[in-house]
């Protein structure tokens, strides 16, 4: 095993209490003080994640774009320079390789951020699928530590950090820019359904930042969050997690993701035809979000019922602090969307009510 | 980290509080809760129900992890604290007062003497 990898922000979670676990085989923190508090907080006022994690990738040269094209499924051709884009990657048989935002920083250069624990897969598979392009990959993770901004608070604190670069920014556009002089890039997106950004920054620099934001924060009522809270977070949002809603074995139909899939765009890619034919055919599976009406979590794996036969599995469980009860996803038989779910807790019958995601309103 | 020093423990982070008739109450201590972290959810066993020392009588569940109860020693239920079904984060603000889980009846008095104290738990949770 190879010793668990430590964020630049490391000292500065433990110093803020975080409470310390290993995720992806990073040392990571699962909550500061309170995961229902810290979400309340980020709903309310603002939130501050370290997101370091993540990986990235940078792709460039004479053909970026028609390998990226080739590669990702959403139309990498029509963005503009300054863009955000949230793409799936698939394999042949139309699997998820994995979900990511391909950044456009100009014509022949794109920067791609990736789940922490799919990096090493995503690179070995770029790679593999690189050599018919004019175009260069490079793993540049540890150029960037990664902050999360979130709230309806999110845009005052930067006002009084003396922000430059976010003026005009649109929702899924990014700019150069700087915080308190610690130059960033500077994101307008997220993974809350709040109003947000996401910053690029030096590692070198990442801790200062953290710490100007939480100290402006703070007037504000922001909070240090943590992977619990963006968890819960982002399934009241209803955003699919890697390795939950989607997976190797869980098509981008099925996680009803094909606004990600631009089957009709002008270039070949990767899973276009098994995509092509599932979707003609119609999926055999599919993810569903739902309600409870309870306090009590479902927690992932629970076998799904329709009468007394397994029809599926629960794939994310969690509180919603919003809602004031356990909410979730599944991924069941087509046939049985319609039926009346239900799963056993303990012995005890509980209804899953299915609900169309977001549970809540999105704000972004 | 609290632990009041009138209180018997299990290696399980149960606190049991003995009253008078045989009574006592059981609650999870602050090191369990603290463990647990947001309580969202606690099952209480019904009024009369009974258990052999060591059994399952409930459940306590967390954001990130549902955790079994287990009887201190043999029991019959007295009550259930209503009270959680509405504010099961109780547990969490006042583990050894509001968040107390059920009252009952010790069926084998024998069995108080095995019980931790609060040096002894303390000393257990370090680990």
């Amino acid at each position: 095993m190879p010793s668990i990898r430590k964020t630049p922000l490391d000292s500065f979670n433990v110093k803020y209490g975080g409470r310390m676990v290993d995720f992806a085989g990073w040392n990571m923190p699962v909550q500061y003080k309170s995961i229902v508090e810290e979400h309340k907080s980020t709903r309310s006022a603002a939130g501050l994640f370290d997101v370091s994690h993540m990986g990235e990738a940078l792709v460039s040269g004479r053909e970026a774009t028609d390998y990226l094209d080739f590669v990702l499924t959403n139309d990498v051709s029509k963005m503009s320079i300054g863009q955000a884009l949230y793409t799936l990657m698939c394999f042949e048989h139309g699997g998820v390789v994995d979900d990511l935002l391909v950044y456009k920083n100009s014509e022949s250069e794109y920067l791609l951020c990736l789940n922490a624990s799919n990096t090493e897969k995503d690179l070995d598979w770029l790679e593999s699928k690189r050599d018919r392009f004019d175009a260069c990959l490079s793993d540049v993770s540890s150029d960037y530590a990664l902050l999360a901004l979130q709230g309806p608070k999110a845009f005052d604190i930067l006002q009084d950090l003396q922000t430059e670069g976010i003026g005009g920014l649109q929702y899924y556009h990014f700019a150069e820019g700087s915080i308190t002089g610690v130059p960033c890039l500077i994101s307008r997106t997220g993974y809350t359904g709040e109003k947000g950004v996401e910053l690029f920054v030096a590692p070198e620099n990442a801790a200062e930042l953290a710490e100007s934001i939480l100290l402006a924060g703070e007037s504000h009522g922001l909070v240090l969050a943590g992977l619990g809270a963006r968890d819960s977070l982002r399934l009241e949002a209803g955003y699919s997690l890697y390795g939950h809603e989607i997976n190797e074995g869980i098509s981008p139909i099925q996680a009803n993701l094909m606004w990600t899939v631009k089957l009709n765009k002008a270039s070949d890619f990767i899973g276009k035809a098994a995509l092509t034919a599932e979707k003609e055919a119609g999926p055999k599976k599919k993810i569903v979000f739902f309600k409870t009406g309870s306090r009590r979590i479902v927690r992932s794996d629970t076998e799904v019922q329709a009468g007394n036969r397994a029809i599926g599995t629960v794939v994310s469980g969690t509180f919603s602090p919003e809602l004031n009860e356990a909410i979730g996803s599944a991924l069941i038989d087509s046939e049985y969307s319609e039926a009346e779910l239900s799963v056993d807790m303990r012995g005890k019958t509980m209804r899953l009510f299915q609900t169309d995601p977001p549970f809540i309103k999105l704000k972004p | 980290m609290s632990l009041p020093e009138n209180l018997k423990y299990t290696s399980d982070h149960e606190w049991i509080k003995l009253l008078d008739n045989d009574e006592a109450v059981v609650g999870i201590t602050d090191f369990a809760q603290q463990s647990l972290g947001d309580i969202t959810f606690v099952e209480t066993p019904e009024e009369g129900d009974t258990f052999d020392r060591g059994a399952t009588f409930g459940v306590v569940e967390s954001v990130k992890a549902a955790s079994d109860l287990y009887m201190p020693v043999d029991a019959e239920v007295i009550e259930g604290n209503s009270g959680l079904e509405d504010a099961p984060e109780q547990v969490n603000q006042s583990p050894f007062d509001e968040g107390w889980i059920i009252k009952i009846k010790i069926l084998d008095a024998s069995q108080i003497g095995e019980l931790l104290d609060a040096s002894a738990y303390a000393e257990l949770a370090k680990n």
